[in-house]
């Protein structure tokens, strides 16, 4: 009885994971495509490109020059409706900085909670998860740190600090896990950073960067032929064979490469998918014999209740009481069994959650329950119910004057 | 109270078991005494209604149970008729008390626990109330299968041969208690037994023929 309790609270436990990890997984990254048709970026896998650019998972496969890129920051240009540059590389305590225009912010519906968006050099305006996860207030300061991960070694000390002047809304995207600031502020980091601009004090940082701010208006990025971005998210005005070929031209006439994000995400799955389908079917399997498992135990404890089960029909109790009984019995076992696989279940998403969350900086939660798991629910009572029907059957027949003879 | 006419029975309908007619008054204490394969245990179980008779009326209350449908039969069953078995059984995962409660409940009686403690005191065990009927001695058993079967009141308490694996001293002590309870209760008692010693107790005897 025990052991298909516990079979059942797996099968059930598997599934339910399933579906939370499967559901929030493609809430989040259909949340994260945020109607962009197309990714350029450096050569490289369009996967990589498509998952540094739009999901902050991956390393950027490397950088393109404005020059390059020229052509698609026009914003007369007749296919494009929208354009935004990114420049990736540094991190704080973990949580990616990307470079970019506030036009960002559009792409993931992402609004300012409090303060403002950034529009100074240096000034960053961050998600809502980094504020709540790092405690970072309106007027905190922060060093950047080069590459993705945590290390102190790599810590921009020698630059610039970055100030915290707006925090947005959470929006359930990628945006919330995000530091945001201007292209120029990471292009600086970076030209401080390197050795040979040893003129510089860091008692001189401050006044020089007031200057910037006030005396110089940054130039436009499109002029900036001779810097670098990571990648542009595209939005077309419309899907037809001029962007399809427009894709096509720039993965062969450029040093560029133009990444299709539902392609690749479809790939994704594809890949990954396999994985999830076996685990499903394996979940399904447990499930069965776990039923079968319901069903042994119960027709063998009716061997044992034999005689209890007379002694009732003694005291009054109808043959379809007994049945009945029975069938409760099963369902009892089921309810059980599901109540446990769930709980289970969202422990172990919960646990996820937090693991996901360190390595790839996305909130998933234990606690949210899905429709789905109602219709679980309805399937394990009727397994239960099922597992139960012969046995009950089978108990309601009980010969109660052969029963009580035998004994 | 207990009135049988014509009464016969057969499990291949070759060889049919055909029964004297009875005829006990409310209140009264009756012995059927046989030989073992004399077909004391099917009459036991047809008058408890636990089978069917073939042929022939079984009248407990003025109600002819073997015209009830089988749901009608077990619910008289559960609050006219109480049997008390030569071996006590229970439901071994409840305790006294509840074993108790389920007899009431399944006869579709209200629970009551006055009635409970009150049979349970009389019998001697009421400090049993709360205990798994498996710790339970042999003797304790007993007498909390006498007083299931006396929960819900019934007119007729029917006994299986409810002295023949004890001594003469807790014979006696049991049948006692059978009549001490069964007049407490004004029910009619019927002993099915073929232990000879119970011959000269009872004034009112029916003998079962080898058939």
């Amino acid at each position: 009885m025990l052991l298909s309790l516990v079979l059942f609270a797996l099968g059930v436990g598997l599934i339910s994971l399933l579906l939370l990890l499967n559901t929030q997984l493609q809430e989040k990254f259909d949340k994260n495509l945020a109607d962009i048709d197309l990714v350029i970026g450096a050569k490289g896998s369009p996967l990589q490109l498509i998952l540094c650019s739009m999901y902050h998972i991956d390393a950027p496969t490397g950088n393109i020059s404005i020059k390059e890129a020229k052509p698609f920051l026009n914003p007369n240009h007749p296919l494009i409706k929208k354009t935004v540059p990114l420049s990736l590389g540094d991190s704080h305590k973990g949580y990616r900085i990307v470079g970019t225009l506030p036009s960002f912010l559009e792409l993931y519906n992402a609004e300012i909670g409090t303060g403002k968006i950034w529009e100074n050099d240096f000034e960053v305006t961050i998600g809502a998860g980094v504020a709540s996860d790092l405690k970072l207030k309106l007027g905190d300061q922060f060093h950047s740190s080069h590459g993705f991960v945590l290390d102190d070694n790599l810590i921009h000390d020698d630059g610039d600090k970055f100030k915290v002047v707006g925090i947005l809304k959470p929006t359930g995207s990628v945006a919330d896990q995000l530091i945001l600031t201007n292209t120029q502020s990471i292009w600086k980091t970076h030209d401080h950073a390197s050795p040979n601009d040893e003129s510089h004090e860091d008692h001189d940082h401050e006044g020089h960067d007031h200057d910037h701010d006030h005396s110089e208006e940054p130039k436009p990025l499109i002029e900036e032929v001779d810097q670098e971005i990571t990648s542009l998210l595209i939005q077309f005005k419309n899907r037809n064979y001029q962007t399809l070929n427009m894709a096509r031209s720039i993965n062969e006439n450029t040093d560029m490469q133009a990444a299709n994000p539902p392609i690749e995400i479809n790939r994704l799955h594809a890949m990954v998918g396999v994985g999830e389908e076996a685990l499903r079917i394996l979940a399904l399997i447990i499930v069965f014999v776990s039923g079968l498992s319901i069903f042994i135990s119960l027709f063998d404890s009716l061997r044992d209740r034999r005689y209890e089960l007379a002694l009732m029909r003694v005291m009054g109790a109808s043959r379809s009481k007994l049945f009945s009984l029975i069938i409760l019995e099963g369902i009892l076992l089921a309810a059980l069994g599901f109540a446990i696989g769930i709980f289970l279940s969202h422990i172990g998403m919960e646990v996820l959650a937090n693991f996901m969350k360190s390595s790839y900086r996305y909130s998933f939660s234990g606690t949210v329950f899905l429709k789905e798991e109602i219709y679980l629910l309805l399937g394990a009572l009727a397994i239960g119910m099922l597992a139960a029907i012969i046995p009950a059957i089978q108990a309601s027949r009980t010969d109660i004057s052969k029963t009580l003879t035998d004994s | 109270m207990l009135k049988t006419k014509n009464l016969e029975f057969s499990y291949n309908n070759q060889n049919w078991l055909k029964f004297p007619d009875i005829d006990c008054k409310e209140g009264e204490h009756w012995l059927l005494i046989g030989l073992s394969g004399s077909g004391k245990t099917t009459l036991l179980h047809l008058l408890g209604g636990l089978r069917t008779p073939k042929k022939g009326d079984i009248i407990i209350a003025n109600t002819n149970i073997s015209k009830l449908s089988s749901s009608e039969l077990d619910h008289f069953r559960g609050k006219q008729i109480g049997i008390v078995f030569q071996k006590a059984h229970f439901v071994r995962s409840l305790t006294v008390e509840e074993n108790l409660k389920l007899a009431q409940k399944l006869a579709g009686q209200p629970v009551s626990t006055a009635r409970i403690n009150e049979l349970l005191e009389r019998l001697n065990v009421q400090h049993k109330l709360k205990a798994k009927t498996d710790s339970l001695s042999i003797g304790e058993q007993q007498r909390v299968a006498i007083a299931r079967a006396l929960v819900n009141k019934p007119n007729i308490i029917l006994a299986d041969e409810p002295t023949s694996a004890l001594d003469d001293k807790h014979c006696d002590e049991v049948l006692e208690l059978l009549e001490t309870q069964a007049t407490q209760e004004n029910a009619t008692l019927l002993i099915v037994t073929h232990d000879a010693r119970l011959k000269e107790k009872f004034e009112n005897q029916i003998t079962l023929e080898d058939n």
